[in-house]
């Protein structure tokens, strides 16, 4: 499959593949803004474009898997050459998240259409379309990137679009309004901390492209601003993830935006975010750096573990599913931080492989929520009660991607906290291991009271008649719940690339 | 002690509007205020970056004199100008270019000019960060007239508390005959 795309693609296509996947959508966002029509045309567009995206990053990935070991694609932009021209480099770590970002925009601009067309006001849908592609071009800028300040410029990019787009959910309830801004004004303080940790680097060394920053930060150890940078970019990106104590934009704005939009941002958003961190932690900083520091040990692991447990705990407590998952993101990325932070191969590697599954898994949930809310109208538990016999394919899918939210075995979430567990236990860390396994009796919990309302409670209205969501909702859903059984089932292709990431970062990578 | 709290009078500038504009941010209630917090938390930064990339005696980064032969530096009146600007540009500073931070702008007093200039990278970055902040601020202030127009107010507490107010509504909707949970 891969090599018939390899063989088919244009010799220009494989060439300027970096450049491409940015500005396919950057061009098509503008121009599908102002199509005619009722937004059909636009999302016609839109669905192209995406799937344009995923070939491309299709390529990539085959161009980075062709060496052993993973090769490193350098394209400098406009022909300046690296370090003072902008830089997009590629390797086995990004080559993932492109590939994970065009994936899902892909299906979720598939399933889009018809709850689009019932949330969105008929005037507005084109330009909804449009700022969908230029966040989606912002996050798959952020992931290509070897720049340290363009990330930045990428990063706000998309920040603005999901602004506008959390905000178009209004029309449904106004509460998206005040979680919109609120949205707003932390991620821009979360943007503008990066920038400042940017600027101390700058000072320090004089470079901002990130492999050249690498070579330059080696022998500043000890220096402050180097310290003070590294603490700005932290918290910064830390915002954007939704790392524990940082995380209070994020219910509300999964609650309240559109369903397409929740969809899309809970399963690429914040792991772009994530991915970001990791660049900064393991490859432009190093280790060494960091334990100096000790910001991995003393941070991120109590920072993972607080939000495993008390947004699990959060989670538990919630009325509206949309609100559950949300918070039950927030506990996942602290699954994700507690693996990076053990600093060991193995750690980021369960780390990125559960980046992609929770991906997986919460496209899915969320994707089966937008087609309740398209059908019944609600978001509430009590409005799920009964929908198991109502809408069997939908909820089905649901329950599928739920139980691998749990950890089910035969499940992506199985294998991924398999692999945690197992990175855990060999750095002896068997306490946290153990915290793992309780904050998974808490997903059983909040996802066991979702399950049960749908499918073993009545009802709550009676007339509700038998009512699937449109196949073109379907299909994606089951696209993803079926990616969660496979990896679950036989998981080698995403524990390969998980493996080479964090290969890419610990030997090979930039430096 | 005096003198090096005064030799960093930027960087103090630069932590004062700072730390106004993230006060401002967290403890106004009013949506625009918030904003205008936000918008003075960017311009330190922009500040911060500017004056890193200044050098003590550089001038705007512009070739000029002798460093500009073979631009057009070779006008009669441009050399003559050059001559004067440069006597006291050239003097001076390549030694103590800068302190603190600011001395690593990457060897820009070297690189065989005569002149001193001004390291100009930083200004480009900060031109594409004015033009993100403008952005924020305009999608920032277009979603307080949105929230004006459906809340009918831009105090964020009030906004909570009419917010509120549904999601009990909405609980005992669901739950019929319960004690309300607040």
């Amino acid at each position: 499959m891969i090599d018939l795309i390899l063989q088919l693609a244009p010799a220009w296509a494989e060439a300027h593949a970096p450049a491409l996947i940015i500005v396919l959508p950057l061009l098509a966002g503008p121009i599908s803004a102002f199509l005619p029509g009722s937004g059909r045309i636009a999302w016609i567009m839109t669905m192209v474009v995406t799937a344009l995206c995923t070939l491309l990053s299709i390529i990539l990935l085959a161009q980075v898997r062709s060496v052993e070991g993973g090769a490193v694609i350098s394209y400098a932009m406009g022909g300046w050459a690296p370090p003072y021209g902008i830089e997009f480099r590629i390797d086995a770590l990004n080559v993932l998240v492109l590939m994970l970002v065009s994936f899902i925009a892909f299906l979720t601009s598939i399933f889009g259409w018809p709850t689009i067309r019932a949330e969105i006001n008929e005037e507005k849908r084109a330009m909804f379309f449009g700022a969908f592609q230029v966040c989606f071009m912002g996050l798959l800028g952020v992931a290509a990137t070897g720049d340290a300040f363009n990330l930045f410029v990428f990063l706000e990019l998309s920040s603005i679009a999901t602004y506008v787009l959390v905000a178009l959910g209004s029309g449904r309830d106004r509460r998206a309004l005040p979680a919109a801004i609120n949205y707003l004004l932390m991620g821009t303080i979360g943007a503008s901390f990066y920038v400042v940790g940017v600027g101390f680097l700058y000072a320090a060394t004089g470079t901002l492209n990130m492999a050249d920053l690498a070579i330059q930060l080696q022998d500043t150890s000890g220096n402050r601003a180097v310290q003070v940078g590294f603490a700005f970019i932290l918290v910064g990106l830390g915002l954007k993830a939704a790392m524990f104590p940082l995380h209070q934009w994020l219910p509300n704005a999964y609650t309240y935006s559109p369903s397409f939009v929740t969809a899309f941002l809970a399963a690429t958003a914040t792991k772009v975010a994530i991915y970001a961190l990791v660049r900064f932690l393991f490859s432009v900083f190093s280790l060494e750096f960091i334990f100096e520091g000790a910001s991995l040990a003393l941070i991120l692991t109590p920072m993972g573990i607080a939000a495993m447990l008390a947004c699990s705990f959060q989670a538990i407590f919630q009325t509206d599913v949309r609100r559950t998952l949300a918070y039950s993101s927030v506990a996942q990325v602290g699954y994700m931080l507690l693996g990076i932070s053990l600093g060991t191969a193995a750690g980021v590697s369960a780390g990125m492989f559960h980046l992609v599954n929770h991906a997986l898994m919460k496209g899915a949930l969320f994707m089966a929520v937008a087609g309740v809310v398209l059908t019944y109208q609600g978001t509430r538990i009590h409005d799920f009660a009964g929908l198991g016999r109502s809408a069997p394919w939908t909820m089905t899918a649901f329950a599928i991607a739920a139980l691998s939210l749990i950890g089910v075995p035969l499940t992506a979430g199985f294998q991924s906290k398999f692999a945690l567990v197992s990175a855990l236990l060999a750095s002896g860390w068997w306490w946290a291991a153990l915290i793992v396994v309780f904050s998974s009796v808490l997903a059983v919990v909040y996802m066991g009271r979702i399950l049960q309302a749908v499918f073993f409670k009545p009802p709550n209205n009676p007339q509700k008649r038998q009512k699937e969501a449109p196949m073109l909702l379907l299909g994606p859903l089951w696209v993803l719940a079926l990616a969660n059984l496979w990896i679950g089932i036989n998981g080698n292709f995403v524990v390969g690339l998980a493996n080479d990431a964090a290969q890419a970062l610990f030997i090979g990578g930039v430096r | 002690m005096v003198e090096f709290i005064l030799e960093r009078g930027n960087y103090w500038a630069i932590i004062g509007l700072m730390m106004i504009g993230l006060y401002t941010l967290f403890s106004s209630t009013n949506l625009i205020k918030r904003l205008v917090g936000l918008s003075v938390f960017q311009t330190s930064i922009i500040l911060f970056y500017i004056s890193l990339s200044r050098i003590d005696g550089g001038t705007a980064p512009i070739l000029f004199g002798a460093d500009a032969k073979g631009h057009g530096g070779d006008h009669a009146e441009d050399v003559a100008a050059a001559a004067a600007h440069g006597a006291d540009a050239a003097h001076g500073v390549a030694a103590d270019a800068g302190h603190g931070v600011a001395d690593t702008a990457h060897g820009a007093a070297s690189h065989g000019l005569e002149h001193i200039y001004s390291n100009p990278l930083p200004h480009v970055l900060m031109l594409t960060a004015i033009v993100v902040g403008v952005a924020t601020l305009a999608v920032g202030l277009a979603i307080v007239v949105r929230i004006r127009e459906a809340y009918g107010t831009i105090e964020s507490d009030e906004i909570r508390e009419m917010d509120l107010e549904v999601a009990l509504a909405e609980y005992a909707h669901d739950h019929p005959g319960e004690a309300d949970p607040a």
